[in-house]
């Protein structure tokens, strides 16, 4: 079957099967391979995008379903002239990111929590990530670094 | 100076992980690519009677169905651990065969009887469920204790009641007669959970056989590339090391699941040749829980002597640890030379002995994860400190004081000489950061809310910067612990850093650039990291144990030496100086004491343009060099866990974790204090999250994150973290290694809080809320019905 979406502003089409998740059109059909695959039940997050501008699992979504949908991918977050958003810095920043896998995740995770609610709590900060698993930083300075990009400082001074 | 040894510099690495252009083994695409899908064992042990893969082959898109057979058939060797441990009666220990598929008998749920190669990933998976298999099961024993029982069923023939080996450490009797001659005695039945270390990229392979060459190329997600060219060349007959290219491009996590060489890459290197495709394989995360080496799964028992004082006076351990279906690569050292060689924890204890009895169980294999031994040491000996503290009525962290090593060196009486540590200075930095004082305080509080509030300790010692060849090769390992490095100064002075260590989240492309900046004055943007490629770097041992820092960092300091001595001597030449006055500092190469110098860049460019250089000196200024360590290095700190429990429902919550770390010296707090906040929230995990589930008949219930409890945002706090340095004597930089302090730390210290607040000690890891609520049931004076 065709579809045809918007992706990170481009126009895309592609043939597809019936079958073919969102995570796949975007990795195998696209070649956007900063959206990772780090589970199979929607638990890690890694493969979060925004659909509409809304946090979506692209792993659980067909990519049937997006059809005329914007897409936005981890290549799509940085300014226009290439720097990294104020998110993206804060992770260089605050060391947010450790080996990297979850980091687009929970970039795409984040944007989309500080869209709605452009000053959130700590306590907001990890319930929104719940759906974003990260091994490596023990989320702490995940945690600073959406933080500070709402322009919020907490933890010790670095 | 800004970028070096001690600045809190940002990661070089990070631009391309937070724009999505990190290149991982999956993001991988070769030119004619096919996809294999591995056929699995449901049954934890059957016999395999034959397999059917007609209907598979005759499907449109299938390119091959490959058996154990077949691979067998071309001489490719059983999977090995490289490290041979011997019972106390001097037997080997009793490696049963581990084929990388299987082929008269699966050992565990998952075991690979054939791959099948195919045009797609779900054509490959579709394919791989149409292989008939003629299973015929037996019976299976997934337990550690059970396995060891009478009758249970046996998991390999050459190893006689499912015992790998049964081995010893210290002086049984004369810890016995320290025990019975003690004022008391502390015993306890500890189990050490079972855990999967759940790195978030799931494992992956991309193989390719050039035909043209005979030539092979492995892009994996390793820890270490070297280790497995070499296993994979030595043992497993794929193909000769010269032959052989193995890259770990960006990988996404290890903590030791990395390090192994698993049957996927063997057979994805088999079928690029059988096949003449490339072939890939990444697993999905229910085959990582079901194949990725598990880690812990011990059970012990001990006892713990004091004298009227409060001093110990003996300590004698009896650990089970369960090795699942097949021995991993370093199976054997984990609960051997990594546990029982630090039962001797932080303290002076006369006294030791340990029996440790590693088993067979239809399970998957379990090796070194995060801590990997050391965990389950400091687990053990906190839990009884802690407990011991209560029966004596001592003060828990003062019967640690008490006991407390305080004359370094240090010999124990179970192999480890600790070099250097200040265990009161770290206890005092934790109790101050953590306001110990006003805890009884915030206790009373707590409990006008409600709640109980406790607080725990946990001392916890390690062996890192793993280790010392000669050493380790006496106590078996069949591997050299070493580490190589080479420094390469380009010609306009830019400097690129060959390293047998792998970054797969350390940040080594940021610190080893830092020891550089360091030491010549250039800025870190100048310096390039380059591992992870047999091609390019010649030999290293890979990254894990905590070994980049003291034994990676250690080799490029070797390097540099070898390149600073023909710089002083390239420069004293040209500016007419003795080179003894030469002096490299902000960039530059000086003449002390005069205004004679030399750019940097200078100095690069006369080495490679040769046209004035000192009489006999080869053109060029590169060095290699390789390290070996003299002795382990022993990172130590103090943990401090405070909780608040519901007694109605017991969900527990981390209200405060202080940690106060001795690494010796750190090169980059951020990355340092980075590694701690990881491992304690695996310890966390560990302590009140994480277990991997097993039917006593060897069915895995935890095979996804549907089941597999990890720590998520909202179960973690914000840590506090100290560091309270003593340099580490026995390397060039004084590194001790930061990377698994936090797993092996905090589980004690977490379930010290957790008992502390509800009064009771029966508590067993992972202390969910609902053991948590029966442990506070189970201590509550019965009140008569009415």
């Amino acid at each position: 079957m065709q579809v045809s979406m918007t992706v990170n502003g481009q126009t895309v089409a592609a043939e597809i099967e019936g079958r073919t998740l969102l995570v796949e059109l975007l990795r195998e059909g696209l070649r956007l391979t900063g959206t990772h695959v780090g589970c199979d039940t929607s638990q890690c997050g890694a493969c979060t995008v925004h659909v509409d501008g809304l946090p979506v699992k692209a792993c659980t979504m067909l990519a049937a379903e997006a059809e005329g949908c914007s897409v936005t991918t981890i290549e799509g977050m940085a300014n226009a002239d290439g720097t990294l958003s104020p998110l993206q810095q804060a992770f260089n920043d605050h060391h947010g990111l450790q080996c990297g896998f979850c980091t687009p995740g929970m970039v795409m995770s984040g944007a989309a929590l500080l869209a709605v609610n452009p000053k959130p709590t700590e306590t907001e900060v990890r319930h929104w990530l719940e759906g974003n698993l990260c091994r490596c930083t023990g989320y702490h300075n995940i945690v600073k670094a959406i933080m500070a990009a709402s322009g919020q400082q907490v933890g010790e001074t670095v | 100076m800004s970028e070096g040894i001690g600045a809190r510099v940002k990661r070089k690495e990070d631009k391309r992980f937070i724009t999505g252009k990190g290149k991982y083994t999956d993001d991988i695409r070769m030119e004619n690519q096919a996809y294999a899908a591995f056929v699995r064992s449901p049954h934890a042990h059957a016999r395999v009677n034959g397999i059917d893969a007609s209907d598979a082959e005759g499907m449109e898109g299938v390119i091959a169905v490959l058996t154990g057979a077949e691979l067998k058939a071309d001489g490719i060797g059983n999977l090995i651990c490289g490290w041979a441990i011997s019972s106390k009666d001097g037997s080997p220990m009793n490696m049963g065969p581990w084929s990388a598929l299987a082929t008269d008998r699966v050992r565990y749920v998952g075991d690979a009887v054939a791959v099948v190669i195919a045009e797609s990933p779900t054509l490959a998976r579709r394919a791989a469920e149409k292989v008939a298999v003629d299973y015929e099961e037996l019976p299976a024993v997934a337990h550690a204790d059970k396995a060891l029982a009478k009758g249970a069923p046996q998991v390999h023939d050459n190893a006689p009641g499912n015992l790998i080996y049964d081995w010893g450490i210290g002086e049984e009797a004369a810890t016995d007669a320290a025990l019975a001659a003690s004022a008391h005695v502390t015993e306890m039945h500890i189990t050490n959970n079972r855990l999967s270390p759940n790195p978030m990229e799931p494992r992956s392979a991309v193989a390719t056989f050039d035909e043209s060459e005979d030539h092979y190329t492995l892009y994996t997600t390793s820890q270490n590339p070297h280790v497995a060219r070499l296993v994979l060349s030595a043992f497993y007959n794929v193909a000769p090391e010269h032959k052989l290219r193995v890259i770990a491009p960006d990988v996404g996590g290890g903590f030791g699941s990395k390090i192994y060489i698993y049957p996927e890459e063997i057979t994805c290197l088999w079928a690029s040749m059988k096949t003449k495709r490339s072939v890939k394989w990444t697993a999905d995360r229910s085959e990582a829980f079901m194949t990725d080496a598990h880690g812990r799964d011990h059970i012990t028992t001990a006892k713990m002597g004091f004298d009227k004082d409060g001093r110990i006076t003996g300590f004698k351990v009896d650990t089970i640890a369960n090795f699942g279906a097949y021995m991993s690569l370093f199976s054997s050292a984990v609960p051997t030379y990594l546990y029982a060689t630090l039962l001797s924890g932080q303290y002076n204890i006369a006294n030791i002995y340990a029996n440790v009895r590693a088993v067979y169980t239809n399970t998957v294999p379990v090796d070194a994860y995060r801590g990997a031994g050391r965990p389950e040491a400091c687990y053990l000996i906190e839990r009884m400190m802690e407990t011991a503290a209560r029966e004596l009525g001592l003060d828990a962290a003062e019967l640690r004081r008490r006991n407390f090593i305080t004359q370094f060196p240090h010999q124990t009486p179970v192999i480890m000489a600790y070099d250097v540590g200040d265990f009161g200075g770290n206890l005092d930095k934790a109790q101050k950061a953590a306001n110990v004082a006003g805890f009884p305080a915030r206790k009373a509080e707590a409990a006008r809310r409600g709640k109980l509030r406790g607080l725990g300790y946990s001392c916890y010692i390690e062996a890192c910067g793993i280790a010392p060849s000669a050493a380790v090769g006496s106590l078996g390992a069949g591997v050299g612990l070493w580490e190589s490095a080479e420094v390469r100064v380009n010609p306009v002075g830019t400097i690129e850093i060959l390293t047998g260590s792998h970054s797969h989240g350390q940040g080594h492309e940021t610190t080893f650039a830092q020891i550089v900046a360091d030491r010549f004055g250039v800025p870190i943007n100048n310096v390039s990291i380059v591992h992870g490629d047999t091609d390019k770097v010649q030999m290293g041992m890979g990254t894990y144990g905590s070994r980049s820092g003291a034994v990676g960092m250690s080799a490029i300091v070797k390097a540099m030496d070898k390149v600073e001595a023909k710089i002083r001597k390239i420069a004293a030449h040209q500016l007419e100086a003795s080179e003894d006055d030469i002096v490299i500092e902000g960039g530059e190469v000086k003449v002390a004491g005069t205004d004679k110098k030399m750019a940097w860049h200078e100095v690069g460019l006369a080495a490679y343009t040769a046209h004035n250089l000192p009489a006999g000196m080869e053109p060029g200024l590169k060095e290699g060099a390789f390290y070996d360590p003299v002795n382990f290095t022993f990172p130590a700190g103090c943990y401090i866990a405070e909780v608040e429990v519901d007694p109605d429902t017991g969900v527990t919550k981390i209200v405060q974790f202080t940690a106060a770390d001795d690494f010796g010296t750190i090169i980059n707090p951020n990355i340092v204090e980075g590694q701690v906040h990881g491992g304690v929230a695996q310890g966390i995990g560990q302590a009140m999250l994480e277990s991997v589930v097993y039917t006593d008949d060897g069915q895995l219930l935890t095979g996804s994150y549907m089941d597999y409890a990890m720590p998520r945002a909202d179960d973690v706090p914000f840590y506090t973290i100290e560091h309270n340095t003593t340099v580490c004597p026995n390397n060039p930089l004084g590194i001790k290694g930061c990377g698994e302090a936090g797993a092996i730390g905090a589980p004690p210290a977490v379930i010290n809080a957790i008992t502390d607040a509800i009064g009771s000690n029966d508590l067993s890891m992972p202390a969910t809320p609902a053991r948590v609520w029966a442990a506070i049931s189970a201590a509550r004076p019965r009140v008569a019905a009415e």
